[in-house]
């Protein structure tokens, strides 16, 4: 009964905003959220939302804050909505969004804002490795000086063993970033490399090296979703649907996980995702994937299906995913170039798939996309959220 | 993490005690209460033998806070004879090459200090399996 009354209440993405990402020592978590919160409400200023969502996951441990839904509402000129934090890591994003949808969908509330926000460099070094591997298993991973980073080292060595891949079979995500990252003038990395610079690149946790790695930064990015019914009469932006909004965990623990080369979540999130929007592989114009690390690409095309299990990687040394590819990913530099900001992630990927189905894109347009997806990630995959967004005409 | 919860964890940490799945007979670890695969209560203990062989491993530089006096050092993924994997440093490696699938088996090290109290914390490492002469 309740498929056959929500298949009605469309759910539309009114404005979207988002802050350079980087080392923003002037600006504070609040001013960043601000920021994007300020742009995103300005394409359609007419909607005053009725509940606010918070995608973070290192305020607690960097900044020493929680209850930012309440903080950030107050600050951003909003006090009194009903606000909250939401919390799945690096899926925080992806996790907020979902929570939104699934309000919409109830039908109880007719616009919500989500606000992806993360400040990283108010520390430094070992304390910030030390906030970010809260996201493994505290008891069996943390304890034993496991990061993300030797997370994503450990999988990527088993998968070059296991494949029989070549020491630099994932360059190509790396080169792909950083070549869609140089005509974005929100990336925190705006230059193209050179293969010689990744083979030549210090190790980071071998075999992840410097290119392998994206940088973990400050940075902000709004939405503005409302139903249908709600969309002002006077909107002059494209609107952009969400088709499709599903979420899926596993173990935390990469040793917990039956096949470490398998994101289950994200398998399971992209069949669901596809069922609701009665779509498939074929229909994708563009996917952002989270690309925290190289291999976390390589393995979310896998978990899609956008190739075989140990084929991923040979999308990026083919060029599959540039953006004039068969399937572009990261097509605004992803995580490696645009910046990784933590819980805010997934928030900014559905900013750029937006942006692209708007044909917004500038020089990082993919030519006649109708279709994007996007999905996040948390560590090395414990949570999966995965969106799909297309053209919007309303009748 | 404090004195007491690390407390709770020393009989997995000290001596690799996890469980084994009344029904299914899969052998669990970290214990868990709760059979991983079949869904059923699983108490009965279950003590592995602490042999195993590395699955995947890599070098961590850049430790994080409480870890950086052990830096670098060497991080594996350890298929257990019995079946499950665990996640933990490798020891007494001297010059050894480490490579996957090499042999390994537990020992109990220090896995950190912890606090101004200098709180030390042990458990379980791999070491590899010397190859008998
Ligand atoms: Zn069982």
């Amino acid at each position: 009964m309740s498929k056959k009354m929500n298949s009605t209440r469309e759910i539309i993405i009114l404005g979207v905003g988002m802050t350079p990402l980087g080392e923003h020592w002037d600006l504070s978590i609040r001013e960043l959220a601000l920021e994007a919160i300020s742009a995103a409400r300005a394409e359609a200023p007419q909607v005053r939302p009725e509940a606010f969502y918070v995608a973070n996951m290192l305020a607690p441990a960097l900044s020493r804050q929680s209850q930012l839904g309440a903080l950030l509402a107050d600050f951003v000129g909003l006090r009194g909505i009903e606000a909250m934090t939401v919390e799945a890591a690096g899926a925080s994003g992806g996790a907020a969004l979902r929570q939104a949808y699934l309000a919409l969908k109830s039908g109880m509330i007719q616009s919500v804002l989500v606000v992806g926000a993360e400040k990283v460099t108010d520390r430094v070094g070992s304390e910030v490795d030390a906030a970010l591997a809260t996201m493994t298993d505290t008891d069996y991973e943390a304890i034993q000086g496991i990061t993300p980073t030797a997370q994503a080292a450990l999988l990527m060595r088993r998968y070059l063993h296991e494949y029989h891949a070549p020491q630099d079979a994932l360059a190509g995500f790396s080169l792909n970033a950083h070549a869609n990252g140089a005509s974005n003038p929100l990336a925190m990395f705006q230059k193209a490399i050179r293969p010689e610079q990744y083979s030549k690149a210090p190790m980071v946790s071998d075999p992840i090296n410097m290119f392998d790695a994206s940088p973990i930064v400050d940075g902000a990015a709004a939405i503005l979703l409302a139903c249908r019914d709600t969309i002002p009469a006077n909107h002059d932006h494209p609107l952009v649907k969400i088709a499709a909004s599903a979420m899926s965990s596993t173990a935390v623990a990469l040793h917990d996980q039956p096949d470490p080369l398998v994101i289950s979540s994200a398998v399971s999130s992209v069949q669901k995702a596809f069922e609701q929007a009665k779509l498939s592989l074929e229909d994708i114009d563009l996917f952002e994937l989270h690309d925290s690390f190289s291999i976390m690409a390589a393995l979310s095309l896998e978990a899609a299906g956008f190739a075989s299990k140990g084929e991923g990687w040979k999308l990026a040394a083919d060029g599959a995913i540039a953006l004039d590819g068969k399937i572009p990913i990261c097509t605004f530099g992803g995580s490696k170039a645009r910046g990784e900001a933590g819980g805010a992630t997934g928030v900014m990927q559905v900013v750029e798939v937006v942006r692209q189905l708007q044909a917004l894109a500038g020089k990082n347009q993919v030519s006649n996309a109708k279709i994007g997806m996007a999905q996040c990630l948390g560590g090395i995959g414990a949570t999966a959220v995965t969106h799909i967004l297309t053209h919007f005409k309303d009748h | 993490m404090e004195l007491s919860q690390h407390w709770r964890l020393k009989q997995q940490r000290y001596s690799l005690v996890g469980e084994i799945c009344p029904y299914c007979e899969g052998k669990i670890f970290p214990p868990r209460d709760i059979c991983p695969d079949c869904g059923n209560e699983a108490k009965t203990t279950f003590q592995f033998n602490g042999k195993g062989e590395i699955y995947s491993f890599t070098t961590v530089r850049q430790a994080p806070a409480g870890h950086e006096e052990n830096a670098p050092y060497t991080l594996a993924l350890v298929r257990l004879e019995e079946g499950p994997m665990v996640a933990a440093q490798l020891t007494d490696l001297d010059d050894q090459a480490v490579e996957i699938g090499m042999p390994v088996e537990m020992v109990t090290r220090k896995l950190r200090s912890e606090g101004e109290r200098g709180l030390l914390i042990y458990g379980y490492k791999f070491r590899p399996i010397l190859k008998a002469a």
